[in-house]
């Protein structure tokens, strides 16, 4: 069966007809070309693929598409103004919080969505709240300090 | 002219990276992100038994099913090869290592839980993954061999019929009888058993493929998730497929991570490039993470036993490591040179024993291939020595430190032959430790331990002083051990009409950050700010060869080619230059992106130079060529001996044997440093995996063969709560090889920090008498050896 | 996944009617697990009826002394309710643990017990609380709810509407994870209730299980030291990959010495 599915994307009105089981990433990534955000595992554990459905942060690949008909949603795509990167993103950058990419998109809507509940979080705090998230290349470190700076830099700005 | 602001830009700044801003904004392009105009969609068949025959298979189901293309079995592969191994081990008898076939698919007999029998193409995956479930294989089940001495005993059945054992090679290097004759007439002896633990390298993304046919000039492109397209070019082009260079344009984009698992050329490669061309679309074949577990090729699971002989005063006669090392069920790309030239040739370590003697066994199981995972045989070397010798350390009771001190090999002794056919070209062993030991503050660690154990906390402190061979490879050695390929790099360097310079490396950049350190090294060459520098890499239509990434070979190969082109392009310069300037080139120097006349004020920008090469109005023609583009290929002289010397200190939970580490130090010789800040990072992840191998990761198989740890669900994969702030530091011995002076950083981590961890928790539980425990070190294994013999 | 046909259920009766009419049809609450299972085809099922229109399935509130909580409430929601947070922080806490931040921002109460997964964190606080599980057909006291593995008292057409929790006296949750899943190798919830101390051990055997020598120990003196020489047996608890029995054992008398000391 398909059914046609409405929702805001990134401040945009998008609408498709899609399969009931079509899940909300594949529908981002294949119709809507929104490719950065990604797949890394079939169980719900890595976070790649993690995106803001009105406001909180969720994993794409174990939501369906249908599930979103009328929500606002965000994308790693929708974050930078333009060429000019959040203030989270820069830091991740400052930080060196990012090595292939790959995790990156989930890393920085994760840590936005840290910061949303907990604007000063401690480094243990980031640790814990990044359990959703997992990055094979970075061994963490300096994805932990960026998220920190992020917060400090989104506070004062 | 008045100087220019200084760019910032150059070798031994932090710069930071030029490709995180499509990362960052989603804009990466990964294999996965592409879709081809009429795209279709492969899905494999893959054997759930880990031995069977294949009797037949049926697909006419599968054919029937909405949306299929086409249903592939080995039957439409009969044209081809197999899958090549690029390097040939033989064993201490002289014969070549056993090399069975390695099917693209399934040809009679599956031989792994994995294996691909067949695969099905289809207008959307979901169609192609519906089909895929009707394809009916008949199989005959029979009983698998998993355990390693299972498969080399005499009376084992075989993973290959056609082979006389499931030893691949029997391999030796080092003076057996000299090491015998230390180890007799010892004064004391270590003895250790010891496992390294199988890894599952889990690249965050999964393995992809999509091939394209272009009919119009029968040219295939392949995009591929590889570390090196030239490689796969080569190896599927020459040797599986017979196609021509200039007909398959492999091209690898932005790769999600490799560690050595995209390095090897796989099936799912050729399969897509032949069935593109079969049904006159483009297929991409995307793996589940799932279907990585079972399908990629794993790393480490070696058996080992060794031996170290000492004299009375704790000084290293002789060791002796006997390894019984996992090849899977079949030889993926350089599985046979890991456990051999990239192992037995580093147990000499950072120290001086004189004799040295080891003996390697390659053996075939029903298991999905083992290859080469960062550090590839090194941290295995690594592993083994530096817990023997923290064992001979408890034994004797010398303190380990002191006694890694009076076995070092000594600053002034290089270049240093050791008794395993290496030569060290430089290092200073005592300098990291000196300074690791510094910067956790070894003095401090008995207030530490009285503080922990205050807390009701087991605190335990390991040392691992670690070497490695990097820069892979001299093609000269390479060869002559049995690699058949030449592991030298290239580099062009471009310069354009105003300035601007695109260098084409083959060096692949997979997360290491190659579009930044190698631009700094442009930028210090040439005076131009990083970015008027595009640096090309991961497409064989555009960039002239190269081997790809692999063995912290990068800087030290692709970029001494890189600063070679850069040296012709200076050459050149001065030519264009003098002519400018109406001088000799002989007297032309360039500094800081100026070309000058020595004790004039004659002056011409770089700029102005990249100009008149390409508008050579009153060019020299007879004497110089207009435009300003070189080439270099850089083979090494030498590999390259990154060392160092990590600390770990760590809490062990007497109630569960739960281990917290507290405090890492990675302290560290890469040589010079192109980019701290990126090389702080490579070594913060390296010692993540290292960490995840030492304490949870761990790939298991049951007796039949089944993959227990075939998800995250069950595979251990290090988060961000269970890891400690890694610190670093560097100690520089430049690499006397070189033009850059570097040695490599990528794999150090993950090399030298499994030992450190392991020693450390040895440490911890030293009233509990325990001299090893295998690794993955889990809460449930501590808490269990805790809880033994009635403690 | 194979195909289904998405039904989105604007109230609860609305869910259960359309279930009815369906072949083979689940709920969907959150997801969390039956979209992952249904990833690897281990589940096919030809409908879902979506839980998520039903409003009235969503909310915390207080009835008297219990703590009533809808069964699509998130775990998120839970974690962050001061209302949670007041009555039974336990509980509160216990949910800020499941899973990870996005999972708790879709996961639910009603959907993670209506799944028994014998690893999870729920069954723990609805045992060791002595909590009724409410359906469109009845009332479940926690002792009835969870029957094996995977396996509950709930007939194929019954919803979990909502959860009812007395409120402790004290009450706190300990968990060992798993260190790949993060699901409860062991949890263990310990509470006093107006029925008494109570004890519920999570993730050590095939479903959900009170500790009965525990709960006399601490009857008698509510300290960690009442459980000094006590354990549970090792036989028939799980062993896999990741613990053996005999470490189970020893899990649930540490994680149910913490949960004490941290009333």
């Amino acid at each position: 069966m398909s059914v046609n599915v409405s929702m805001t994307v990134n401040g945009k009105p998008v609408s498709a007809e899609v399969e009931d089981e079509m899940l909300l990433v594949n529908f981002l990534r294949d119709h809507l070309r929104l490719t950065g955000t990604h797949v890394g595992c079939d169980t719900s554990q890595c976070g790649a693929c993690t995106i803001h459905v009105d406001g909180v942060a969720v994993k794409s690949c174990t939501m369906l598409a249908v599930q979103a008909e009328g929500s606002n949603v965000a994308t790693i795509e929708g974050v930078s103004d333009g060429e000019t990167l959040h203030p989270m993103q820069q830091a991740f950058k400052d930080n060196h919080g990012l090595q292939c990419g790959f995790c990156t998109p989930g890393m920085v809507m994760s840590a936005l969505d840290i910061v949303k509940n907990n604007p000063s979080p401690t480094e243990q705090e980031v640790r814990e709240a990044l359990e959703g998230n997992l990055c094979r290349c970075t061994g963490y470190t300096n994805i932990v300090r960026s998220i920190i700076a992020g917060a400090k830099e989104m506070e004062a700005s | 002219m008045a100087a220019a602001e200084p760019l910032n830009t150059g070798i031994g700044e932090s710069v930071t990276r030029v490709e995180d801003s499509r990362f960052l904004r989603g804009h990466g392009n990964y294999v996965d992100d592409i879709i081809l105009p009429s795209q279709t969609y492969a899905v494999m068949v893959r054997s759930p038994y880990a031995r069977a025959t294949v009797n037949g298979i049926d697909t006419s189901a599968a054919m029937g099913s909405g949306g299929v293309l086409a249903v592939l079995t080995a039957d439409d592969f009969s044209a081809f090869g197999g899958l090549p191994c690029g390097w040939q081990v033989h064993s201490k008898n002289g014969d070549p290592m056993t090399e069975p076939k390695h099917p693209i698919l399934a040809e009679g007999a599956v031989r792994h839980v994995g294996d691909p029998v067949a695969v099905v193409i289809a207008e959307s995956k979901a169609e192609a993954r519906r089909a895929a479930a009707l394809v009916d294989v008949n199989y005959t089940e029979m009983s698998p061999l998993i355990d390693m001495q299972g498969a080399v005993a005499g009376s084992a059945e075989l993973v290959h019929s056609d082979t006389p054992s499931n030893v691949c090679f029997d391999w030796e290097l080092g003076d057996e009888a000299a090491t015998e004759a230390a180890i007799a007439g010892a004064a004391h002896v270590t003895r250790l058993e010891l496992v390294n633990n199988r890894l599952v390298p889990n690249a965050m993304e999964p393995r992809a493929a999509i091939g394209d046919y272009n009919t119009a000039n029968g040219e295939h492109t392949l995009y591929t998730t590889s570390q090196n397209p030239h490689v796969i070019r080569l190896l599927m082009g020459a040797f599986v497929l017979s196609l021509p260079e200039h007909k398959l344009r492999v091209i690898a984009p932005d790769v999600g991570g490799g560690f050595g698992s995209k390095i090897f050329h796989y099936a799912e490669e050729a399969i897509v490039t032949v069935a593109s061309k079969l049904i006159g679309r483009p297929v991409k074949w995307t793996a589940d993470r799932s279907e990585s577990f079972i399908s990629d090729a794993h790393g480490r699971d070696h058996l080992t036993t060794v031996e170290l002989a000492m004299d009375a005063n704790g000084k290293f006669l002789a060791l002796r490591a006997t390894t019984l090392a996992n090849m899977g069920a079949y030889l993926s790309t350089f599985a046979p040179s890991v456990p051999t030239y990239l192992h037995g040739t580093l147990l000499a370590g950072t120290y001086t024993t004189p004799a040295i003697y080891t003996n390697v066994k390659g053996v075939f199981t029903n298991t999905v291939a083992v290859d080469a995972y960062r550090g590839a045989g090194r941290p295995e070397a690594s592993y083994l020595l530096e817990r023997v010798v923290d064992l001979a350390a408890i034994e004797t009771g010398i303190d380990p430190v002191e006694l890694r001190r009076r076995n070092f090999i000594q600053p002034d002794a290089f270049p240093y032959d050791t008794p395993v056919a290496l030569t060290y070209d430089i290092g200073n062993y005592q300098a990291t430790l000196d300074m690791a030991l510094e910067k956790t503050d070894a003095a401090g660690f008995e207030g530490r331990k009285a503080a922990s154990a205050a807390r009701g906390k087991l605190r335990g402190r390991g040392i691992a002083c670690y070497i490695e061979a990097c820069g892979i490879a001299p093609s000269n050695i390479a060869g002559a051990l049995g690699a058949r390929a030449g592991l030298y790099e290239a580099a062009t360097v471009r310069v354009n009409p105003t300035g601007s310079v695109a260098v084409l490396t083959g060096s692949h950049s997979h997360g290491q950050g190659h579009e930044t350190t190698f631009a700094q090294v442009v930028s210090d060459t040439l005076g131009i700010p990083i970015e008027n520098v595009d640096i090309v890499h991961g497409d064989t239509g555009k960039i002239p060869f190269g081997m790809g990434t692999y063995g912290s070979r990068s800087i030290a190969v692709g970029g001494a080619a890189l600063a070679n082109a850069l040296d012709k392009i200076v050459l050149k310069g001065r030519q264009i230059a003098a002519h400018l300037m109406e001088a000799s080139a002989d007297d032309v120097v360039f500094k800081d992106g100026q070309f000058s006349i020595e004790g004039t004020d004659k002056s011409v920008g770089f700029g102005d130079v990249a100009l008149t090469a390409y508008v050579p109005h009153n060019f020299p023609l007879e004497t110089l060529e207009p435009g300003l583009e070189e080439t270099a290929f850089y083979d090494p002289k030498n590999f390259t001996y990154p060392s160092g010397a990590y600390v770990c200190e760590l809490e062990i939970d007497k109630e569960t044997g739960v281990i917290d580490i507290v405090d890492f130090h990675a302290s560290d010789d890469f040589g010079n440093i192109i980019n701290p800040m990126i090389v702080e990072g490579q070594v913060h992840g390296g010692v993540a995996q290292g960490v995840g191998q030492a304490l949870m990761e761990g790939a298991v198989y049951d007796d039949n063969g089944q993959l227990m740890t075939g998800s995250y669900m069950d595979y251990c994969m290090p988060r961000a709560d269970d890891l400690p702030n890694v610190t670093v530091s560097n100690h520089v011995t430049a690499c006397t090889h070189n033009p850059l002076g570097v040695k490599g950083c990528g794999e150090a981590g993950a090399i030298g920090s499994p030992p450190a961890v392991v020693n450390a928790v040895i440490n911890a539980l030293g009233d509990y008498g325990v001299k090893h425990i295998d690794m993955p070190v889990t809460a449930h294994k501590v808490w269990s050896i805790m809880n033994a013999n009635g403690n | 996944m194979e195909a289904f046909n998405y039904r989105k259920a604007g109230s609860a009766d609305e869910a259960v009617s359309t279930l009815a009419s369906a072949a083979d049809g689940k709920f969907l609450a959150g997801g969390m697990t039956l979209l992952p299972t249904m990833k690897q085809m281990l589940a096919t099922p030809d409908t879902l009826v979506d839980l998520g229109g039903a409003s009235e399935l969503v909310g915390i509130s207080r009835d008297g002394d219990n703590l009533v909580i809808g069964a699509m409430t998130t775990h998120a929601t839970v974690a962050g309710s001061a209302e949670v947070h007041s009555a039974i922080p336990a509980l509160a806490a216990l949910a800020s643990g499941i899973g990870d931040p996005m999972v708790r921002n879709r996961g639910t109460i009603g959907g993670s017990i209506a799944n028994a997964d014998p690893a999870a964190d729920y069954p723990a606080a609805v045992v060791g609380l002595n909590a009724t599980v409410n359906t469109n057909k009845r009332s479940i006291a926690a002792d009835e709810f969870f029957v094996d593995v995977f396996e509950t008292a709930l007939a194929d057409d019954e919803l979990v509407v909502s959860v009812s929790f007395p409120i402790p006296a004290k009450a706190a949750y300990q968990k060992f994870p798993n260190p790949a899943s993060r699901y409860a190798v062991v949890g263990v919830m310990v509470a006093q209730t107006g029925d008494g101390v109570r004890v519920a051990v999570t993730g050590a055997g095939p479903s959900v299980f009170r500790a009965s020598s525990f709960e006399d120990a601490l009857g008698g003196n509510f300290s960690a030291s009442a459980l000094d020489g006590l354990s549970v047996s090792a036989d028939n608890l799980n062993e896999d990959i990741h613990a053996s029995a005999a470490y189970r054992a020893n899990l649930v008398g540490v994680m149910a010495k913490r949960a004490v000391a941290a009333c």
